[in-house]
């Protein structure tokens, strides 16, 4: 066993960090603040090649893994960036995954370099208002029609869209089987069309400066070869993204929690009351050791799922509990540094209320901490479904 | 043209650095390294001269074997290759070793111009490129804010009390450059991937045709008597703006003749 970064990784590592820190804290206040997406960030990772990071080397990336890409947003992260700096770069390595493995050879030409230059911006269309965490019940049907599908229904939570030129998209092609509830749907690689879809955005907890939306799809038509594998059989494809979805926001948690932390121990060092440094408490010292602790834990549970991963063996148990531990030891982190702020955690300008705000998301998406227990309960230890 | 550059990869910024009270050495291992941010300077002036006229950048580096990710770093920049001199013979050399070992493994390259920052970020003794020139019998062209090459000149400009110096020489030269003369670039994801496929020739102090004698612990001439902290800097003076305060600061730089 091999805990030790390679050397590849550790430079990855160190320059991504090094990238991530050239931002300062204050230009993520002001982009939530101000609700406006974080171009300039996107623009300096777009130019440093990371957005292709997972993208193959024949089509113009750098062929790299999830544990790569994860290196990356945990860096990302930990310079305080929080979830208004992750969002739109992970967007470049969950949603193109199932293109990679299950596209065809024209739709990987057509679309992969643009990716990984970042030409092309995606969003990630598989939630629903009416379908909730039960994705086998989505209402979007893409019908048959000449050479191509008609897209209509309702998306919700549909980050970026106000940016996204494409979406990789979860549509029914055929009616909800109760015996084969996963199958007839259909993953779509479809260009953005804005005179067919109408975006109207959620305003949200945090993370202001990544819009999340209301997706209202009428009549959206995609070319039959823009399919992404196999018709009907979406649903299994989408995987591809989804495990890889939870590894990155479980890193990203790990980063936040660690971003969070560090302003908390420097600030337990420095500020005194009672004639002491507060850090000499233990009752300030003892969280901020424990979250320490939890975070470097759920960064192995990550780092091994994201391993099983890229070396193509089943990563589903480790994927969900990586996602599950890391939103509660981000949290608590989060949390921690809030209260060891005193007043002044309350207050924008220390930055941790605002991290505070963004990681709250990790325990409701990209899956519920509830719906991770349902799978470990059903899937690993065998019980019976409970819904 | 073909230049070289020292570059020396030390303890991560955001390390403290420690004091060995036996050896009176830093200690460097189990800790984090990379490309000295001032070699990183050095490496950059040599990329933007190669990209401008074409050439090769190779980068020396003297160090231990974790050293390696400090060179690939300066590779994935865009350094064209890389020598290692890697021998435990050279560990404890003194800065007239290091120069020696450097010297030894320059000489065995074509060159036109040897590019070093002016002193490491890490020990600061600032010694190596004087010495370094001296032994390649090339004229140092010390502290440059700025660095051209038009055909065989090469002219820098140096910081000086009331302006700069303007100084020229033909190549071949050694030239250090200051903190100022650059922004280094990020290196790219692509830069760092190609990094991994250039070679890094290494070489031992046999390589070099060097003995205890000159290098190591034992050809040391310079010996670290004691190592000891600064001493605490007095007080500074507060002033509080009660409606006087620019006029009282105005006064204060005066009295030092600042103003
Ligand atoms: C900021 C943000 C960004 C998002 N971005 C995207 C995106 O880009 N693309 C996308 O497709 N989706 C996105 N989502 C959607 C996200 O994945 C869902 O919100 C999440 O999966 C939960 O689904 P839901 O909101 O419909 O909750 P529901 O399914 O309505 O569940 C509500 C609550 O009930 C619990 N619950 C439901 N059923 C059970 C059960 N059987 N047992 C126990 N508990 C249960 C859930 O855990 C949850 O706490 C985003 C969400 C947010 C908040």
């Amino acid at each position: 066993m091999d805990f030790v970064l390679t050397e590849q990784q550790e430079l990855i590592r160190k320059e991504v960090a090094t990238l991530a820190r050239s931002f300062a804290p204050d230009y993520w206040l002001e982009k939530d603040r101000k609700a406006e997406y974080p171009w300039e960030f996107v623009k300096a990772f777009a130019a440093g090649g990371w957005l292709g990071i997972i993208i193959p080397e024949e089509y113009g990336g750098s062929g790299l893994g999830v544990t790569e890409a994860s290196i990356l947003l945990h860096e990302i992260c930990a310079a305080g960036a929080g979830t208004s700096g992750a969002s739109p770069i992970h967007f470049y390595v969950f949603p193109p995954m199932p293109l990679i493995k299950h596209g065809s050879g024209a739709l990987k030409r057509r679309y992969l370099p643009r990716i990984a230059t970042g030409e092309i911006v995606m969003s990630f269309g598989v939630t629903e208002p009416n379908a909730g965490t039960d994705t086998s019940r989505i209402e979007t049907r893409a019908e048959r029609r000449g050479d191509g599908f008609v897209v209509h229904g309702r998306k919700v939570w549909n980050t970026n869209a106000r940016q996204a030129t494409h979406m990789l998209l979860l549509a029914r092609t055929a009616p909800r089987d109760p015996a084969r509830p996963f199958t007839g749907m259909t993953l779509f690689f479809a260009e953005f069309d804005r005179s067919k879809i109408t975006v109207r955005e959620i305003e949200k907890m945090g993370r202001a400066a990544v819009d999340s939306n209301e997706l209202f799809i009428e009549g959206l038509e995609i070319p039959a070869d823009n399919v992404v594998g196999e018709i009907g059989r979406g649903f299994y494809h989408l995987l591809d993204s989804l495990n890889p979805e939870r590894i990155l926001t479980a890193i990203e948690a790990v980063g936040i929690g660690r971003a969070a932390l560090e302003r908390a121990v420097q600030y337990a060092k420095e500020r005194v009351v009672f004639g002491r440094p507060i850090g000499q408490n233990q009752a300030v010292a003892h969280p901020l050791a424990l979250a320490w602790a939890k975070l470097e834990t759920a960064e192995l549970m990550t780092m091994k799922a994201a391993w099983l991963f890229d070396h193509g063996r089943p990563c589903g148990a480790e994927a969900n509990s990586a996602k599950l531990v890391a939103a509660e030891a981000g949290f608590d982190a989060c949390d921690a540094a809030v209260q060891t702020h005193g007043g002044y955690g309350y207050a924008k300008e220390f930055h941790v209320e605002r991290l505070w705000r963004e990681i709250r998301l990790y325990k409701i998406a990209p899956i519920s901490q509830q719906m991770v227990l349902n799978y470990l309960s059903e899937h690993v230890l065998g019980l019976p479904r409970s819904y | 043209m073909n230049i070289v550059v020292c570059a020396k990869v030390v303890p991560l910024s955001s390390v403290t650095i420690q004091i060995d009270p036996a050896t009176k050495r830093m200690v460097r291992k189990d800790v984090s390294q990379e490309l000295d941010p001032q070699a990183a300077k050095a490496v950059e002036e040599a990329l933007r001269l190669t990209e401008k006229q074409g050439g090769s950048v190779t980068v020396v580096v003297m160090g231990g074997d974790d050293a390696t990710i400090g060179i690939r770093g300066a590779l994935a920049m865009g350094a064209t290759a890389a020598i290692h001199l890697s021998d435990p013979a050279l560990a404890g050399s003194d800065a007239l070793g290091t120069a020696k070992a450097l010297a030894a493994a320059i000489r065995k390259e074509p060159f036109d111009l040897v590019i070093c920052a002016t002193e490491s970020s890490d020990s600061y003794t600032g010694l190596v490129p004087g010495q370094l020139a001296q032994l390649l019998g090339v004229p140092p062209l010390t502290f440059a804010t700025s660095l051209t090459v038009e055909g065989r000149t090469v002219t820098i400009k140096r910081q000086s009390e009331g302006g700069y110096d303007v100084v020229t020489s033909e190549l071949p030269v050694l030239v250090t450059v200051t903190t100022g003369i650059n922004e280094p670039r990020y290196p790219t994801l692509k830069g760092i991937m190609g990094a991994k496929k250039k070679e890094i020739r290494k070489y031992t102090a046999a390589d070099l045709g060097l003995g205890p004698a000159e290098i190591g612990e034992s050809g040391a001439r310079e010996k670290v008597l004691t190592v000891g902290r600064p001493p605490a800097r007095p007080a500074g003076t507060v002033i509080k703006d009660e409606g006087q305060g620019g006029k009282q600061i105005a006064d204060f730089l005066a009295n030092l003749k600042l103003i």
